[in-house]
């Protein structure tokens, strides 16, 4: 029997002991009305069958195309060594850290993870993760909705769509209202989000880069947010962080990310991470796990999972979140990742996406009809107006063996010609080359 | 041990990244950029192959221990499982390769195994559909009562209670409380639902209850007796049923929750179906509904054309929306695949028996050392309280120090020095016979001598922390305190 290893003998003696007489017995305490009707489950099959049958399915994916596709999710280079180490199972079969004796791996990992989150984004402190960058920004908002006791929140309308949708749906049912700041031509407007902000604001929310690859400055915007008691939020692409003002440094309260880019790999959407960051006053509010550091009796160094009395085991409902199991697999990822590539290679990462982006900007804008979306500061992606429907050239270019980017059309109205060119070490100026030949032909 | 930052030695590294880029500030102007770089570690691959491969050998883990922590159902995760998940063709595939015209075809491997899954986890519960998108357990419930509230906002009410046994995990109350709900206690009666409560609740609150939240086998490892009538109760009042599926792995094929009356379950699939915990993450929480919930499932859904093609349906006008980035932890969920097509049907019903087998063993085995407050079949776990005079936290820390990993402890809050106990399916006898001699070692130990528990864990990498002092100085990072 796959992964039960009783024998005959074994079931016998143990069911003497219980006092039972089958397996089934068991079971006497389901009423018989509420047996299964069925159970029409096939056969099992062996190992083998099974491995060549998902080798089978995963061949019938095409990841392999040249790709400038990132709006958000970007293909890095993970190193082999994330993988090996992460692949170890005396972390990866591990439960949350109750038993701080025995869970020291796991517990000092998460440590070190807080201190790098908390460094990179130049933030207090941070916790041991929460789902994704949308759940993230969520519990962004929660942190300030509870604090400041109001209800409104005002985003950025370039603050990526995919979360956006997210945090409406989170907020359904908590009588919130919503309000969204529209972006001009891909930008954002610091000038109007603070013109926005009052006394009935929580929270004011924006991404840098945002969804359009546009690099800004949200310091202005979080000092008007503070001068109204409000919460600054902000989400940041953790590579381009390597480089970028930090949400330290522009004075933001909260700072959140999608650690996608940070050691997990696409995955078709899953299991990733998101990073929470804040600042100390804030640390109460924070969601989730968060590890401490300590001393046992004998002045041994050690960490412990602490704050407590904010989770959902002590507080139930009266707790920061529903939070229970994070994403602590993919923290350790991203920490190793970290460590790897140390402030050089990071800030190489961050630095050879944005030459390639402009090179491709370059390359692209000198064909017919192609123009930058808008003239602000961009990142490793650059939005581009392309002279005929972004849908259908994107789809004609795939047929070609190239995705050139994403189409934001599906999520900005009037927005069909702009696609959205993502470039990461993945990407090199050849395809770039030849990206620009393909599309010219077909311009 | 030394922090990998305290290892850090300015101007080394480990040369991940090779580029001949001009430096950031000849792309962005100055005030755009960070004044100093982060301060992340500088070391050799080595370095930190050598410090991480160190930290996991601090830890306890499934591979290396008996992990009998209730509630949690560490279970082995098989090798293969992680092989699958890791296959280029899933690992690298963007999400949003599938969103683009035409891009569904690129995609068809990745959106049938969803199909699949969902199928399979149908056929498990007595569901009509499933949505993969939660990302846990807790993300789970969240989506669960969500769609309670849908249901009877459709109705064109606002229902804004919902009852939640005392028993239940404290991720029911918060996920209600989360998603804007009111909750109202039900006090356990002989570790399960008192139905006369129930009754007296629903006749006080009865318009205003969306639903109730059971775990069955509940917390306490037990079958709820009552159950028929609880779905009586509430079908009465034209409130929904929502089943926690921590427990599934004490019914798979020998109960279907959605035949037994239940309108929601969420599972978790790094339980029951043994995808790795990985030290608290990632997990999957998919919920299941019957017909008159599946109107208001997160967007998008996998469908199938005729010609047997599978596409993304947003064509949802009464969805609550969308729960997930995009189709939920995929690389889990393939990971639960897996699990389940290599058992199929015959093995997951199995898994159930021997489960509640080992659990029942185990419990019977220990009468004489612990105390078991109930005197009947327990399902896949079991609670316990510590013999008179002793603690549950120092039997805890007495495992420790002899190799197995503690149970739950302290919960349930409604049983005295709880240690509750879930060996499931995949221990040997052999195991479960050392951990009981073991705990009969502790007992014996501490009744001689109370203090002698104290000191536990003497052979772990530290001895007993204090979380007091933790909590009071709060260092969180290398850069606080």
């Amino acid at each position: 029997m796959p992964f039960i290893p009783h024998t005959p003998q074994e079931l016998r003696e143990m069911l003497a002991v219980v006092g039972v007489r089958s397996l089934d017995d068991l079971f006497a305490d389901i009423p018989p009305d509420m047996r299964p009707k069925h159970f029409n489950l096939p056969k099992g099959q062996s190992e083998a069958a099974v491995c060549a049958m998902f080798e089978e399915l995963a061949a019938k994916n095409r990841p392999g195309m040249t790709s400038f596709l990132g709006a958000g999710f970007y293909a890095h280079h993970i190193p082999k060594a994330v993988d090996a180490l992460a692949g170890r199972s005396e972390f990866y079969t591990a439960y949350t850290p109750y038993q701080s004796e025995c869970s020291q791996g796991t517990l000092q990992a998460v440590f070190e993870f807080q201190t790098a989150v908390s460094r990179l984004l130049e933030m207090d402190c941070a916790n041991a993760s929460v789902y994704d960058g949308g759940t993230a920004l969520f519990e962004g908002a929660m942190m300030a909705v509870r604090a400041t006791r109001r209800r409104a929140l005002l985003v950025d309308e370039a603050v990526n769509p995919v979360w956006r949708a997210m945090l409406a749906t989170y907020c359904a049912g908590l009588q919130l209202t919503i309000k969204t700041i529209p972006q001009e031509n891909g930008m954002s407007r610091p000038a109007a989000l603070s013109a926005a902000v009052n006394k009935d604001c929580a929270a004011v929310i924006v991404q840098n880069p945002n969804f359009f690859g546009v690099v800004a400055d949200y310091a202005g915007v979080f000092a008007a947010a503070r001068e109204n008691g409000a919460f600054g939020i902000i989400s940041v692409y953790p590579v381009m962080q390597g480089v970028l003002k930090t949400p330290g440094e522009m004075g933001a309260d909260v700072a959140v990310a999608e650690g996608q880019s940070l050691g997990q790999p696409l995955s078709f959407g899953g299991p990733w991470l998101g990073l929470m960051s804040c600042r100390k006053e804030h640390i109460r509010q924070l969601p989730g796990r968060i590890a401490g550091r300590t001393t046992d009796g004998d002045g041994n160094t050690g960490y412990v999972l602490t704050l407590q009395a904010r989770e959902q085991h002590i507080r139930r409902a009266r707790a920061t979140s529903n939070i229970c199991s994070n994403q602590a697999l993919c923290a350790l990822r991203a920490l190793i990742h970290l460590s790897l590539l140390g402030p050089d290679g990071l800030v190489r990462q961050a630095e050879h996406g944005m030459a390639l982006a402009r090179f491709a900007a370059e390359r692209l804008t000198a064909l017919r009809g192609v123009e930058l979306l808008n003239d602000a500061p961009f990142g490793n992606e650059v939005a581009l107006r392309l002279p005929t429907g972004a849908e259908g050239l994107v789809a004609g270019l795939m047929d070609r063996g190239c995705v050139p980017g994403y189409p934001v059309g599906r999520h900005y109205p009037g927005m069909e010609n702009v696609l959205l060119l993502a470039c990461t070490e993945a990407n090199s100026r050849n395809q770039i080359e030849l990206l620009a030949e393909e599309l010219g032909g077909m311009l | 041990m030394k922090t990998i930052f305290a290892k850090s030695v300015p101007g080394r590294n480990a040369c991940q990244v090779d580029s001949d880029a001009p430096a950031a500030a000849h792309m962005l102007p100055a005030g755009l950029l960070r004044a100093r770089p982060p301060r992340l570690p500088q070391c050799s691959e080595l370095d930190v192959v050598r410090h991480f491969t160190r930290l996991s050998q601090r830890n306890y883990s499934v591979d290396a221990n008996f992990y009998p922590l209730g509630s949690c159902t560490m279970k082995y995760s098989p090798k293969f499982t992680e092989y699958v998940a890791s296959l280029p063709g899933f690992a690298r595939l963007h999400p949003l390769l599938a969103r683009l015209e035409r891009g569904e075809a690129c995609a068809q491997g990745a959106l049938q195994c969803l199909y699949k899954a969902e199928r399979w986890l149908c056929e498990i519960t007595g569901m009509k559909a499933f949505t993969l998108q939660p990302m846990a357990g807790a993300n789970g419930e969240f989506t669960g009562v969500s769609l309670m509230a849908a249901y009877h906002l459709a109705k064109g009410r606002r229902r804004a209670k919902i009852l939640i046994p005392d028993s239940a995990h404290g991720t029911n109350p918060a996920s209600a409380a989360l998603a804007g709900f009111e909750i109202i206690s039900i006090e356990s009666r002989d570790g399960m639902v008192d139905p006369d409560v129930l009754s007296a609740v629903i006749a006080e609150h009865g318009d205003d209850v969306a639903g109730l939240m059971m775990t069955c086998p509940n917390t306490l490892g037990l079958m709820e007796l009552h159950l028929p009538r609880i779905v009586a109760e509430l079908r009465g009042a034209d409130a929904l049923l929502y089943y926690d599926g921590a427990n599934m792995n004490a019914i798979m094929g020998k109960m279907r929750v959605g035949d037994a009356g239940f309108d929601v379950v969420h599972l978790n699939l790094h339980k029951t179906f043994a995808t790795p915990h990985g030290g608290g993450g990632p997990g999957s929480g998919p919920v299941g509904v019957n017909a008159r919930l599946a109107p208001f499932l997160p967007a998008p859904r996998v469908a199938v054309r005729e010609d047997g093609s599978f596409y993304l349906d947003d064509n949802l006008p009464r969805s609550i929306g969308t729960m997930a980035p995009f189709y939920g932890s995929f690389g889990v969920v393939l990971k639960a695949l897996a699990y389940m097509l290599r058992l199929g049907g015959d093995g997951l019903a199995r898994v159930a028996e021997y489960a509640v087998l080992n659990a029942n063993y185990l419990k019977k085995r220990l009468e004489d050392v612990l105390d078991v407050p109930f005197d009947r079949l327990c399902a896949h776990e079991f609670v316990a309280s510590a013999p008179e005079g002793l603690r549950a936290l120092d039997i805890a820390k007495a495992l420790l120090e002899r190799g197995f990993h503690a149970p739950t402890v302290y919960f349930p809050l409604i049983v005295r020095e709880c240690l509750m106990a879930e060996p499931t399916e995949t221990e040997s006898r052999e195991t479960l016979d050392a951990y009981v001699e073991a705990l009969r070692e502790i007992v014996t130990q501490g009744k001689a001598d109370p203090r002698a528990l104290a000191e536990a864990p003497r052979n772990l990498p530290v001895h007993r922390l204090d979380e007091t002092a933790a909590a009071r100085r709060m260092v969180l990072t290398e850069d606080m305190g």
